[in-house]
């Protein structure tokens, strides 16, 4: 069985975002990137299942710029044995990078697709559901367990009541949720490795798929600040300020 | 231009999020608003959607295909009936998180994920970077789909009589089947409708000191959240978690205990009507947001504030 994993690309969930004053964007110069941490979580699960030899080999996918490819690198070195990058300067929605993922996916005849639940920029939270739907395959998504057994994915999943399990046909898409791993250091001996290790460069033009943008955007700015609130000595105080301040207890 | 709600709910009741999503779905749409209620033996839900103001029609898709809220099954229904509506609009919950987009990408549009404001009727509001910046989008589709972030619209009340009309959809057959649920069992209001949020963090220490929370929601009639730390260390369940990835709430008072206030953990609660803070860190983020701030040990402060909130009870 062959795991595709996509990872991005992205601002380190670390770095205070700020927004540019022109209100095209956020300021992306003299800042760090790293892997999207779910991202980071969909690779290690898909070691594993090749360490315990539920999987023969795990592709990662990512889309973006050429310095996507020092991400591809830090997945090579996690385990993946080989990476594709789809090159491209421009700004790809979901369901664009869903179709390159697809494409990938059916030239590669993937069984499993390994994504994050959601990308920390766009918080969008849609691209591995648009894959499952564009490759016709069922979803396993904010996965926070996954077992493979008898050709089948059995996933539990984080829902806003609790867990729910779900028994998947393979092949099949899995999104991760935060607590399905924890992603192992890449260790020194493996960074040297993966620098060997083979990275692809695509377009999109020979996926022949269209990225065109479906969306516009128009600004981005700066939320709402909330105005400065005051210290309170204990709890007394603070009991008192809710009661006949805030009025909220 | 006539809106499609996707309703979630549990086969007996509606979901509060869906009526956020139909004062969405309201002031979007220029025709009528119906509401999509695709279940198991879900009548009861349906005649509640019914009594929603502002509703045309329910059309009751009853299925064992639909019973646990599969997203391949409805995203096939959903695609079935697109043609009739100009926008389908869900929840951002994981019920709607989960299904839309694949309806979306059956569609071939771009999805508008977690949508805060309609400014026109293919304008947009949504936060992104953890709710850092906020994105003014317009979409070029023909035919939007677009979840919404519920705290950012108020519910839409009853007085309605809509009509339910029964679907028969014909559904493909599943390759994806249910097993099981394992649901969080509280008598707390629901986190992301309650009134008090009263969230605890790392700084509790243990789970047997998280019964302190559980002590200070007893006292207000709150609803319990958590930081990610405390619900990786099991001190709360995940379903718990306020965040960026977690669940965003947004309640008249949201008390942090114990929380450091990372961005991550700001992104879920920062719309709260008033934030309290207690942690011992005077330099902790959470405190930049903090409406009262109060600076100590929370083993110290919390005991004394649940003392006061029941004398003032009794
Ligand atoms: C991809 C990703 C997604 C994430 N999503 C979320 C999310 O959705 N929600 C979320 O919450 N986090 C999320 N996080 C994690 C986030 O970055 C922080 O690590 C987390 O919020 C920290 O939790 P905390 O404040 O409880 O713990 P800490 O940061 O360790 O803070 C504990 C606080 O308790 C205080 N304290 C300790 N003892 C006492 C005492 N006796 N009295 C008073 N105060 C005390 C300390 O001063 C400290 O400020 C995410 C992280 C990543 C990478
Ligand atoms: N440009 C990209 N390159 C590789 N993977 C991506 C890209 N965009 C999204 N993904 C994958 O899709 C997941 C969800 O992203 P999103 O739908 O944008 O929140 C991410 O965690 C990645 O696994």
């Amino acid at each position: 069985m062959k795991i595709l994993v996509a990872v991005k690309r992205v601002i380190d969930y670390n770095v205070r975002v700020r927004v540019r004053a022109d209100g095209s964007g956020v300021e992306t110069a003299n800042v760090k990137f790293s892997m999207n941490p779910f991202d980071e979580i969909a690779l290690e699960e898909a070691v594993r299942l090749k360490e315990s030899g539920a999987a023969t080999e795990v592709i990662a996918v990512s889309i973006g710029p050429v310095q996507a490819q020092e991400t591809l690198r830090s997945a090579l070195a996690m385990g993946a044995d080989r990476a594709i990058l789809i090159q491209t300067d421009e700004a790809v929605e979901p369901l664009a990078v869903a179709k390159l993922l697809a494409a990938v996916a059916r030239r590669e005849s993937v069984e499993l697709a390994i994504l994050g639940k959601q990308a920390i920029d766009d918080d969008a939270n849609q691209t591995g559901q648009m894959l499952a739907a564009l490759l016709d395959w069922p979803q396993g998504t904010f996965a926070s367990k996954l077992s493979i057994e008898n050709g089948h994915a059995i996933v539990t999943r984080e829902i806003d009541g609790g867990l729910e399990t779900i028994r998947l046909a393979l092949p099949a898409l899995i999104t991760t949720d935060l607590r399905l791993n924890t992603p192992r250091y890449a260790s020194l001996p493996n960074i040297m490795k993966a620098k060997k290790k083979p990275l692809e460069v695509l377009t999109q033009a020979e996926l022949g798929v269209d990225i065109t943008p479906r969306l516009v955007t128009l600004k981005v700015e700066e939320p709402p600040k909330r105005k400065a609130g005051v210290k309170v000595a204990d709890a007394a105080q603070l009991f008192d300020k809710l009661k006949h301040e805030a009025k909220v207890i | 231009m006539a809106v499609l709600v996707l309703a979630e709910h549990d086969n007996s009741v509606l979901a509060a999020a869906t009526r956020n999503t139909v004062t969405a779905a309201a002031q979007l749409a220029t025709g009528p608003v119906h509401v999509l209620v695709a279940g198991q033996a879900a009548s009861a839900v349906a005649a509640e959607a019914a009594r929603l103001s502002g509703v045309e029609k329910i059309l009751l898709a009853d299925d064992a295909a639909y019973a646990y809220g599969l997203a391949e099954p409805l995203a096939a229904l959903l695609i079935s009936l697109a043609e009739n509506y100009d926008a389908i609009l869900a929840p951002a919950t994981t019920f709607g998180k989960n299904v839309l987009p694949r309806a979306a990408a059956l569609l071939d549009v771009a999805q508008i994920s977690d949508v805060t404001a309609i400014l026109s009727p293919d304008t947009f509001v949504r936060p992104i970077y953890a709710g850092n910046a906020l994105a003014t989008v317009q979409s070029t589709d023909k035919r939007k789909v677009i979840t919404v972030r519920t705290t950012a619209f108020a519910p839409a009340a009853d007085g309605g009589a809509a009509i339910i009309e029964s679907l028969s959809a014909a559904i493909p057959v599943p390759r994806s089947q249910f097993v099981g649920r394992e649901v969080t069992r509280s008598e707390r209001p629901d986190l992301t409708a309650a009134r008090v949020v009263v969230s605890g963090g790392r700084g509790l220490g243990s789970k047997e000191n998280f019964l302190l929370m559980e002590k200070l929601a007893d006292t207000l009639g709150a609803a319990i959240g958590a930081s990610r730390a405390a619900v990786d260390a099991g001190y709360a369940p995940n379903d718990a978690q306020v965040g960026q990835t977690g669940k965003i709430v947004a309640p008249d008072l949201y008390i942090a205990v114990g929380i450091s206030g990372a961005i991550q953990h700001l992104a879920g609660m920062k719309d709260s009507k008033v934030i309290v803070a207690i942690n011992k860190d005077e330099e902790a983020p959470i405190f930049q947001l903090a409406d009262y701030s109060l600076v100590g040990d929370l083993f110290v402060e919390l005991p004394k504030l649940c003392a006061l909130l029941s004398g003032a009870q009794g």
